[in-house]
């Protein structure tokens, strides 16, 4: 890399200045600036470019590749790969609200109701992060084995006949269903969920609680009316923190899932490991890519927090 | 009927600990199967109690060398992460200069994109250039994704620093370099020290960048994806169980020492 990507622009004083600063000082931020901005145009946007001129190149390992704008490898991923994607959707999104609905008692717990256990609760959500997520996602292997305890008491209770009535999961199997995968995707991406929420939680004076309260709100009015609204920022930072990474994963569906569980991320991993078809896994990363901006970003404009970004 | 209410008024705390449970759970198994002796090559099903595992951790072929590699990886990614990203986050507050909502959106994607794309493209470009995949491939890509979580965390404290303590250094007669070094640097330090250690916390963890851009390179959890494969060795866990413990002390001596220094002030 000879060339600078991003030249100083010429300085122009933004506004009178009472005293003229020093010419050093006048540069000192593009300094600062340039060696990390430099390591992500580098390392993170370029490759972006890279992958979308691979996406329209047609050719073969042997004989190399040439950009032939041949966007017929988009609509083929696409019709071939669908199912793939409708699946990671689904997945991310039930991870998500599942997230939603374990995390947010629990960040409220430590929010309002942990007193002194406060501080140690917090250190137990965060430090299973210290361990190897996929050390921790084959535990749940063991959880949910077919002669384990789990599967026998969903068993007993006829819980898993509803669960294979819904196609969540097969037979008197956990293990190998979507119903596995979207637990481990839970399991993963829990902590997302609960330390954003944690901390417009915290944010929240108390005395709003009371206030609500002396104006007759019964509790369930009170967290419908007051707490939730001023929560929102963290809902809405926490479910994109859980489904953005939730959507590309592979690991969970490869770990806990079978070959009917596979998500897009298992067929771009395939697709550029194993298969070595470079299009057609750049152009399937790239419609990923586009999907989850679009979504973010409409999600954003609706949820009406944009100053959050 | 006082069972109910009862019930009704710790809904939310019993929620809450369950919830705890769950994601507490996992980590009960990692440390119950380190002491199991499986009979196949699977650490799924409990068999017997055994500490061979922990008397002999590295008995496992490959896996403590992964290890090593992934803790040289770790340091060198949070370092290069850390001194790039504290020098981002101290223009981005402290000064005015151009283009810095295109700066600000370079920074913010990388967290806002699916690992698998960010993995999947910068090998497109390290194939383009020709480039051998190995550690050092690893640690381009480990420092550019923990770039924008240090700038995160740096930006945020360094905004809510009072700029008055540096002029009051400087009225003192401080030069440039001493108030930076004896004042800014020392307040800025919780969110430098919280940056650097996401970082490595992130790049010691890291799978998925790390599986498309490591070449012949074998990481901890790269070891870890290949044994689920294989065989998964009881050492593994044993492990998982120590980085365990060793992060909750971590996380505890400093809290005390936190505690303490509060006290006296």
């Amino acid at each position: 890399m000879s060339t600078l990507t991003e030249a100083p622009p010429p300085l122009a004083p933004a506004e009178p200045a009472p005293k003229p600063p020093r010419r050093r000082g006048r540069l000192t931020p593009y300094w600062l600036l340039l060696p990390g901005i430099l390591w992500l145009v580098v390392f993170f946007a370029l490759p972006l470019v890279y992958q979308a001129s691979t996406s329209v190149q047609t050719g073969s390992l042997e004989q190399g590749y040439k950009v032939t704008w041949h966007f017929a490898t988009y609509w083929d991923a696409l019709t071939e790969y669908w199912p793939q994607f409708l699946r990671s959707v689904l997945y991310a999104a039930a991870a998500t609200v599942l997230c939603l609905l374990l995390g947010y008692p629990l960040a409220y717990l430590i929010a309002f109701r942990a007193g002194r256990w406060r501080n140690l609760i917090m250190i137990l959500v965060i430090a299973p992060f210290f361990t190897s997520f996929l050390i921790r996602t084959l535990a749940w292997k063991t959880i949910l084995a077919d002669n384990g305890p789990v599967v026998h008491a969903l068993n007993s209770l006829h819980v898993l006949d509803l669960t294979s009535a819904l196609g969540w999961t097969a037979g008197d199997r956990v293990l190998a269903t979507p119903l596995a995968v979207v637990c481990g995707l839970t399991y993963n991406f829990l902590p997302f969920m609960i330390l954003p929420l944690y901390t417009s939680l915290e944010r929240i004076d108390g005395r709003l609680h009371e206030a609500a309260g002396d104006l007759y709100a019964r509790p369930w009015t009170t967290f419908r009316k007051v707490t939730f609204p001023l929560s929102m920022p963290g809902v809405v930072s926490g479910t994109l923190l859980t489904f953005i990474p939730a959507a590309g994963d592979y690991v969970n569906a490869e770990l806990l899932g079978s070959t009917d569980t596979r998500m897009i991320g298992n067929v771009i991993q395939t697709q550029f490991l194993r298969i070595l078809d470079y299009p057609t896994a750049a152009a399937l990363s790239f419609i990923l890519m586009a999907a989850i901006l679009a979504m973010v970003t409409i999600y954003i404009r609706r949820s009406g927090t944009e100053d959050l970004v | 009927m006082p069972v109910v209410t009862w019930l009704k008024r710790r809904l939310v705390v019993i929620a809450g600990l369950l919830t705890l449970a769950y994601l507490l759970l996992p980590n009960v198994i990692v440390t119950v199967f380190s002491f199991n002796k499986p009979k196949g090559r699977f650490n799924y099903q409990w068999q017997q109690f055994s500490t061979s595992a922990w008397k002999d951790p590295c008995g496992v072929a490959g896996m403590c060398g992964s290890l090593s590699v992934s803790l040289q990886i770790a340091v060198w990614a949070t370092l290069g992460a850390t001194l790039l990203g504290t020098m981002i986050a101290f223009a981005l507050v402290r000064y005015r200069f151009r283009a810095r909502g295109a700066i600000n959106s370079l920074i913010f994607l990388p967290m806002a994109m699916p690992e698998v794309v960010m993995a999947a493209s910068l090998l497109t470009l390290f194939l383009n250039m020709g480039a051998q995949l190995g550690f050092l491939t690893i640690l381009i890509a480990h420092i550019m994704f923990c770039l924008s979580f240090v700038v995160t965390a740096v930006k945020a404290r360094v905004m809510s620093m009072d700029p008055r303590l540096e002029e009051a250094a400087r009225d003192l007669y401080a030069g440039p370099v001493q108030t930076f070094l004896r004042v800014t640097l020392p307040i800025a330090a919780p969110g430098i020290a919280a940056g650097a250690l996401l970082s490595f916390a992130l790049s010691f963890d890291d799978f998925i960048i790390t599986n498309f851009n490591a070449g012949s390179t074998v990481t901890f959890p790269m070891f870890v994806w290949g044994s689920a494969q294989r065989g998964t060795p009881v050492q593994i866990n044993v492990i998982g169980t120590a980085m365990f413990l060793v992060a909750v002390l971590f996380v505890l001596t400093s809290m005390v020492i936190g505690n303490r220094r509060n006290k006296k002030a």
